[in-house]
């Protein structure tokens, strides 16, 4: 079985398969998730028709990127794929997945929340965790924490 | 320079503003505020309802009022450290987030072959344990969301003798630090598989009573069946996992399906939703789907105990430490891990750089913030009264909603 799902993901356009020790994962180029991961839902011998979870990643200044990673599995053919999209980190914005899988549109909005992340065409892009009117983005490996949220010290000493 | 805050009537609504403007709406809607102080959100979940009469056009969850930046906190922490911070996230079931956490970093360790079949047995055990305790608060303040309030105490009391089981065994009631990397904080002590046998002998009658009065409860069924009827593609869409996805008619459990751990040695089937009482994957169907996780729950938990006294008798040379990594530090890698949780799917997602004993990113996918989000479409349309089942019937556990 995953000999084939490796053989179809190959010929895959815009997808480039790496093998890790532990599983399979695509890179993608941020332009091209929308469209791949349409294909790869609606492929009948894919058909990843469940989105785990969608999480991103800060690589941090000196590397200037960020990752958004997904995780999909096909509950008929119990198959996992992660697919990994390196964004830069001056203007991170990736197109919204959220008309494929209706779950990526809190994960998409966590992502916005802790690293500020913009989803195109996501219909609904609010801060979910955090308050509304937060300052900065927490998850971010240069972050640094406002002093004073509303006139309460903010006492959280970075290790 | 940043403007002072100076407080005035309106300004506080502004850390978290309603999503709908009340000049936007039509002049018979209205918004209403549930929560996040309210006993029936379970916690601190806040919803907002625009409401046409009794029935309701829009729900708004707004959440995080319980935001503990665990992410945040598990870059910081060594790999060991973090697991009292997972007991945290989902507190009525903090054996099976630790079960699931030690499970995907003893893969990533590549130690997983390695465990005893000793201390497999007893992570299970308690792990069952307490996902039976789990359900027990899911069925029991369900039954009060709806109006039942008898059955939430005798959950209660059959509840507590889990945890005092529990605490025997790890010495905390509710956030136990029990299951380490690659062992055990202890063995189990002496006399607890006894305990365990006269526990279950105990349970089955109260189980048969606990569904007669309420799972088969007249006024329980009226009030559930037909209501907030999740079908199983718009699950599947929205990623629900668990019982709740169980509920909608798919036979899907990760512990048969990934077969991690000792679960492929044990003898247990899983409970789908039939649509006995309404329509599949109606409020009900939940509720029977959890009761009936109970019954197989108990099945595993003899199964464990059989095994524990039989082949894999405690002997004074067992050491449940013994495998406990004194350096937890795993090669540079990406992984993605998940088990079941009483809620559902819990996912550990790991980013490793191999030089460092702190995780470069620890994400959680928690079954109840992803349950949680499916309740816009579900209360589209139903009737104030309704809303309050429904969201009793997601089982939410604030402390994983917000992490």
């Amino acid at each position: 079985m995953n000999e084939s799902l490796s053989a179809i993901l190959s010929e895959i356009e815009g997808l480039v398969l790496k093998e890790d020790k532990q599983y399979l994962f695509g890179e993608v180029k941020p332009e091209n998730i929308f469209n791949v991961l349409t294909y790869l839902k609606n492929h009948p011998q894919l058909y990843f028709d469940s989105l785990s979870c969608l999480t991103a990643i800060d690589n941090g200044a000196q590397a200037g990127t960020m990752e958004v990673i997904y995780q999909l599995y096909s509950i008929p053919f119990h198959h996992s794929l992660s697919v990994k999209v390196i964004l830069s980190r001056e203007h991170p914005t990736i197109d919204s997945v959220e008309s494929i899988w209706k779950t990526a549109n809190w994960h998409e909005r966590e992502a916005y929340d802790m690293f500020g992340i913009s989803f195109n065409n996501h219909p609904d892009l609010r801060r979910i965790l955090m308050p509304a009117d937060w300052e900065g983005f927490p998850l971010r490996k240069d972050y640094q924490t406002q002093e004073t949220y509303r006139n309460i010290k903010v006492d959280y000493q970075q290790p | 320079m940043k403007p002072t805050y100076h407080y005035t009537e309106n300004n506080l609504i502004d850390s978290e503003p309603n999503k709908f403007k009340e000049e936007n709406l039509h002049s018979e809607e209205m918004i209403l505020n549930i929560g996040p102080q309210h006993p029936s959100t379970h916690g601190v979940l806040r919803l907002e309802v625009i409401s046409d009469g009794e029935v309701i056009k829009e729900v708004v969850p707004h959440i995080g009022y319980l935001h503990r930046c665990f992410e945040k906190h598990a870059e910081n922490l060594p790999f060991n450290q973090i697991i009292p911070f997972v007991d945290r996230m989902d507190y009525l079931a903090s054996m099976n987030n630790e079960h699931a956490y030690a499970l995907g970093v003893e893969k990533m360790l590549g130690i997983t072959e390695q465990i005893p079949k000793r201390v497999e047995y007893i992570r299970v055990l308690v792990a069952e344990l307490n996902r039976i305790a789990s359900h027990f608060i899911a069925i029991g303040t369900y039954g009060m969301d709806i109006g039942a309030f008898t059955p939430f105490f005798w959950v209660m009391r059959d509840r507590e003798h889990i945890l005092r089981l529990l605490e025997w065994a790890s010495g905390s009631r509710l956030l136990y630090n029990y299951i380490w990397i690659g062992g055990l904080f202890y063995d189990i002590p002496v006399g607890f598989e006894e305990q365990c046998q006269q526990y279950i002998k105990y349970l089955k009658p109260k189980l048969k009573e606990l569904e007669d009065i309420l799972i088969n409860n007249k006024i329980f069924i009226e009030r559930t069946a037909n209501v907030g009827v999740l079908p199983l593609h718009t699950a599947i869409n929205y990623g629900i996992t668990g019982p709740m996805l169980r509920a909608s008619g798919l036979r899907f459990d990760l512990r048969k399906v990934d077969a991690y751990s000792i679960y492929p040695e044990i003898d247990f089937h899983i409970p789908i939703g039939e649509g006995k009482m309404g329509k599949l994957g109606d409020c009900w169907d939940r509720t029977w789907v959890r009761m009936q996780e109970i019954y197989q729950s108990v099945s595993i938990i003899e199964q464990c105990v059989a095994r524990l006294t039989s082949d894999l008798k405690r002997d004074v040379t067992f050491d449940p430490q013994a495998l406990v990594p004194k350096k937890i530090r795993p090669a540079a890698q990406d992984f993605y891990c998940r088990a079941e949780n009483p809620k559902g799917e819990l996912g550990f997602f790991f980013r490793t750089d191999g030089r460092n004993d702190v995780p470069v990113r620890c994400k959680v996918r928690g079954p109840s913030f992803v349950n949680l989000s499916v309740l816009p479409a579900l209360a589209k349309g139903v009737l104030l009264a309704d809303l309050i089942a429904i969201v009793g019937s997601l089982d939410l556990v604030m402390g994983e909603v917000d992490r």
